[in-house]
């Protein structure tokens, strides 16, 4: 067993479709958090294959679309001072700030490099000892984890030329944020399932409890999806709402503990500002006091100048799951992935893009 | 961004790992994953063994979704 094509066999997605016709009488609407998912979900074409009871939506779940501009700025501030070289993961650098991108900044000479993992980024500070070396580091709680790793690794060393800007953020936080909003009305969450392999399932257990929404933790196979919009159904069915788990070969109830071990060790909660949300309480991660010395926003002086928006873009809704793609009039237009105007189009994982390169005509 | 797909553990050596995805090698850090044996799947996220993939569960969800598969042409059928 390879752990992919199992999950993708057609007669037992089949069966699954089936059993969510015979099982669905009531309206649902479904949130998935997750960017991942919202890929997977319009690539196999999942929405099509439901009931006409079971309404899907796509929540905030895409570090790359949430990083608000005034952090993007601050990025390229910190790229453009002479010495640095920036690497980081290879969606962000073409997310436009309030002025440029990083990969705008890179065309003018400014050393910003795509990595595939902080281990590249710590060879790249080896190879350069003259060179600050800061990683942009982007991602929820699955990548966090990576980043303190590369820190920690960088203390055993003894490395002086790494740092990180840390624009980390936690994902329970935002759900709570978003269903306190009152915006959106959810009756049931496909929860992320490789954050959910780091914090594990019970993390989504105030949602289930205190809101009581159902919550199902997905792989990102179709089957996995399918699985799991099963489960939510009958939770939603029974008017039961508790966590379970559709995904229980990466993911159990208490996460990868020594993961969070380390994510808190060199990382604390903090405020972070997402696009679409702005400020939410502890949703975001710094350098914790003892990692202080790798935080490249105290160890540089920069000037990111000031942060707006880009004109017409409504990523911030689409992001808030109150709009979708098609309903912005720059959506497919003036805004294509080939010239994005706003993150979701650039990120592969963002709405706008899943549904300009899968969504079918109108929908 | 939260992507992580299963990789084969080849061989180990301290916290590194030579991992195998779709027949091709590379190197992976086990610096999350210590528990993480030769043989064993896990979930690769950007160069790091972020979960060890289990096997058992993994065949007892195909098992309920053939048994699920089966029903529900039974229920057509019937």
């Amino acid at each position: 067993m390879k752990f992919v094509d199992e999950f993708r066999r057609s007669e037992l997605a089949q069966g699954l479709i089936r059993s969510i016709q015979q099982h669905s009488t009531k309206r649902a609407r479904l949130m998935e958090f997750c960017g991942g998912h919202t890929v997977a979900i319009m690539k196999h074409g999942i929405r099509q294959l439901l009931p006409a009871t079971i309404e899907m939506l796509s929540g905030p779940g895409c570090p790359v679309c949430v990083t608000d501009n005034a952090d993007i700025d601050k990025a390229i501030a910190l790229a453009r001072i002479p010495g640095v070289i920036l690497p980081t993961f290879g969606d962000m650098i073409r997310v436009p700030g309030s002025r440029s991108s990083l990969q705008e900044v890179k065309a003018d000479g400014t050393d910003v490099r795509i990595v595939y993992s902080t281990l590249d980024a710590l060879q790249i500070a080896r190879e350069n000892p003259s060179k600050s070396v800061i990683f942009l580091g982007i991602g929820f709680e699955t990548t966090a984890p990576t980043v303190a790793a590369s820190v920690l690794q960088a203390e055993q060393e003894g490395m002086r030329n790494y740092y990180v800007i840390s624009l980390h953020k936690l994902c329970p936080p935002v759900i709570k944020a978003l269903l306190d909003s009152g915006e959106v009305k959810v009756s049931g969450l496909i929860c992320p399932g490789h954050v959910s392999a780091i914090v594990g399932s019970k993390s989504w257990e105030f949602i289930a409890r205190d809101y009581g929404i159902p919550c199902v933790v997905s792989g990102f196979e179709p089957l996995d999806i399918l699985q799991c919009v099963y489960m939510l159904v009958l939770q939603i069915e029974q008017a039961e709402s508790k966590v379970e788990i559709a995904y229980r070969r990466g993911v159990g109830p208490e996460g990868n503990q020594r993961a969070l071990e380390l994510m808190y060790r060199v990382f604390e909660p903090c405020s972070a500002r997402w696009r679409g949300m702005g400020l939410v309480p502890d949703s975001g991660l710094r350098l914790s006091k003892a990692y202080q010395c790798f935080d490249a926003e105290l160890a540089f002086e920069f000037d990111p100048g000031p942060a707006f928006e880009p004109k017409g873009c409504i990523c911030g809704e689409v992001l808030r799951a109150v709009k979708t793609p098609r309903d912005c009039k720059l959506f497919g237009t003036v805004c294509t992935p080939a010239s994005p105007v706003g993150p979701c189009m650039v990120s592969s994982e963002g709405s706008c893009a899943a549904y300009y390169i899968y969504g079918a005509a109108g929908e | 961004m939260c992507l992580a797909i299963p990789a084969l553990v080849k061989s180990i050596d301290g916290s590194e790992a030579e991992v195998e995805i779709g027949g091709v090698s590379r190197r992976a850090s086990l610096m999350l994953t210590p528990e993480a044996r030769v043989g064993d799947y896990v979930l690769l996220h950007t160069g790091y063994a972020i979960n060890v993939v289990n096997q058992e569960e993994a065949e007892e969800t195909l098992r309920l979704l053939e048994e699920m598969a089966r029903g529900a042409v039974d229920e057509e059928e019937a």
